[in-house]
């Protein structure tokens, strides 16, 4: 059953700076006036087209700024897609950025109910795993500051432990696991390794191929906008390696 | 996806909390300064209109505070709201969720602020000689709904512009000082010349004024104004709510 799918996807961000230059260089460059309705247009991800199966790994692999966390933010439906059409099937958790869904000035357990109920979970839900979370979280104390002291791994920690314990059907990591400790990570690792004999579908951002190739099944490759390569991970990752070196 | 009922609510009282919780943080005196605000302006417009400038209405502190507290309901929805999309780029960008919540939730915090203002109002009637009645139950929430509605259709609706287009924040603030003039919030509409009436039945906000104030100091439900307020609101939930809809989808990409 396919969980994710793109069809011929390409997404153009417009270059919103033209519009914030202001009417002072419009009336010192009056020329420029035309380039503002010219559409000048930045091309995140081009054409592409995959589709993945439930229960499925992926990770994005590629260079930055070459379209993948456009790719995942299209899939979590934060972005909508300029041309082509996206599916996809069944609840989603996200953890696009660190501290992404956080307010600085809550603290680590108000932050939790609000993401939460932010990926659509409803309050009696919450309720019944905030202590799961909350422990899993390994925060100890500082689960009632506010988060703007935290570290970046502990952020890392808080994001995790909310997606993990909100049992979605697809899981979204954008290259946010790496600033975790050892322990941690291992943790994490074990959590996805479950989540994958639970048949949820896990698509990871990153440039450690040693991760890629321990937990993925399949690997995206986008280059320069457009999908390079799409199948299985040894071959890919091999090639990539190759590619870059 | 859709979003059913229950769940949108429970987001709501979430972003609210989150919206008051942030607001008060370092404050002591908390949501007292919601009532600071208004509590001087009609002290300052009492000195300026009645005491100085003698304008003839009765009493008129109480008369400026019916006023003034649905107005700043009106008007810190707006100016608050209109930048909800903005002050909260963190979780938009990251997450996706109804957007919408967000100009609701601002609504809904400034419409808690003017339901703990109401018992400055009674102390002022009772000041004045006046006392509530039980018609207040039911015109308290009938007006209060509208009101809702108005200022979510409002805020909403520039909130979404002020996305593409930042100068309309500058433009909706001066537009809304323009209005506070424009609306019988300092003066009673029969002082008003009558070459001048029409601005009034145009704007919306007199009726919104009118009924409360109607309601508060005379203990009664003006269905006229009542009903203009509510075509209004109506009208303006209909505008937000389609250029929501035209534009969310490319929120996360402009902020």
């Amino acid at each position: 059953m396919i969980t994710v799918e793109f069809n011929n996807v390409t997404k153009a961000y417009p270059l919103y700076h033209h519009f914030a230059m202001g009417i002072k260089s419009l009336l010192l460059h009056p020329s420029k006036i035309l380039t503002i309705f010219k559409s000048a247009r930045y091309i995140a991800i081009e054409d592409v087209s995959f589709s993945i199966n439930k229960g499925e790994t992926v990770g994005f692999i590629g260079r930055n700024g070459a379209g993948k966390s456009t790719s995942l933010a299209l899939i979590a439906g934060v972005l909508a897609p300029t041309k082509g059409t996206i599916t996809v099937k069944g609840r989603i958790a996200s953890m696009l950025e660190l501290g992404g869904g956080f307010h600085p000035e809550l603290t680590g357990r108000e932050n939790i109910r609000m993401n939460a109920s932010l990926l659509g979970l409803r309050k009696k839900e919450i309720n019944k795993k905030l202590d799961q979370i909350i422990e899993f979280s390994e925060l100890g104390d500082f689960i009632d500051e506010p988060i703007r002291i935290y570290s970046s791994g502990m952020l890392a920690k808080l994001g995790f432990s909310v997606i993990s314990q909100v049992d979605p059907d697809i899981l979204i990591i954008d290259e946010v696991l790496s600033v975790g400790d050892g322990p941690f990570q291992e943790k994490c690792l074990k959590v996805i390794e479950s989540f994958k004999n639970k048949c949820v579908t896990i698509l990871i951002v990153s440039h450690d191929m040693n991760t890629i190739k321990k937990i993925c099944d399949k690997v995206v490759w986008i280059e320069n906008h457009k999908l390079k390569k799409f199948g299985n991970t040894e071959t890919i990752v091999k090639d990539y390696l190759n590619f870059m070196n | 996806m859709r979003y059913s009922i229950g769940y949108l609510f429970e987001l709501v009282l979430v972003i609210t909390g989150k919206e008051i919780k942030i607001r008060y943080k370092n404050n002591i005196f908390g949501y007292l300064w919601s009532l600071a605000n208004p509590l001087c302006f009609a002290f300052i417009y009492y000195v300026a209109f009645k005491v100085v400038m003698k304008v003839p209405v009765e009493n008129y502190t109480l008369f400026l505070l019916c006023g003034l507290f649905p107005w700043q309901w009106f008007a810190n929805s707006l100016i608050m709201g209109m930048g909800g999309f903005l002050s909260n780029a963190q979780i938009i960008k990251k997450t996706a969720f109804p957007r919408f919540v967000i100009p609701f939730s601002t609504v809904l915090m400034e419409c808690f602020h003017f339901i703990f203002a109401i018992p400055v109002i009674f102390i002022f009637l009772h000041i004045y000689g006046f006392s509530p009645d039980w018609i207040w139950l039911a015109g308290v929430p009938i007006i209060g709904l509208a009101q809702i509605l108005f200022s979510f259709g409002l805020a909403i609706l520039f909130a979404t512009i002020n996305l593409f287009f930042r100068d309309i924040e500058r433009f909706v603030s001066l537009a809304i000082m323009m209005l506070f003039y424009a609306t019988p919030i300092l003066y009673s509409v029969d002082l008003v010349p009558k070459e001048y009436l029409w601005v009034f039945n145009a704007n919306p906000l007199s009726s919104m004024i009118l009924s409360w104030r109607d309601l508060f100091m005379h203990n009664n439900l003006n269905w006229g104004y009542v009903g203009n307020f509510y075509i209004s609101s109506l009208i303006c939930v209909f505008l937000g709510m389609w250029t929501y809809n035209k534009l969310k989808d490319r929120f996360a990409e402009v902020l």
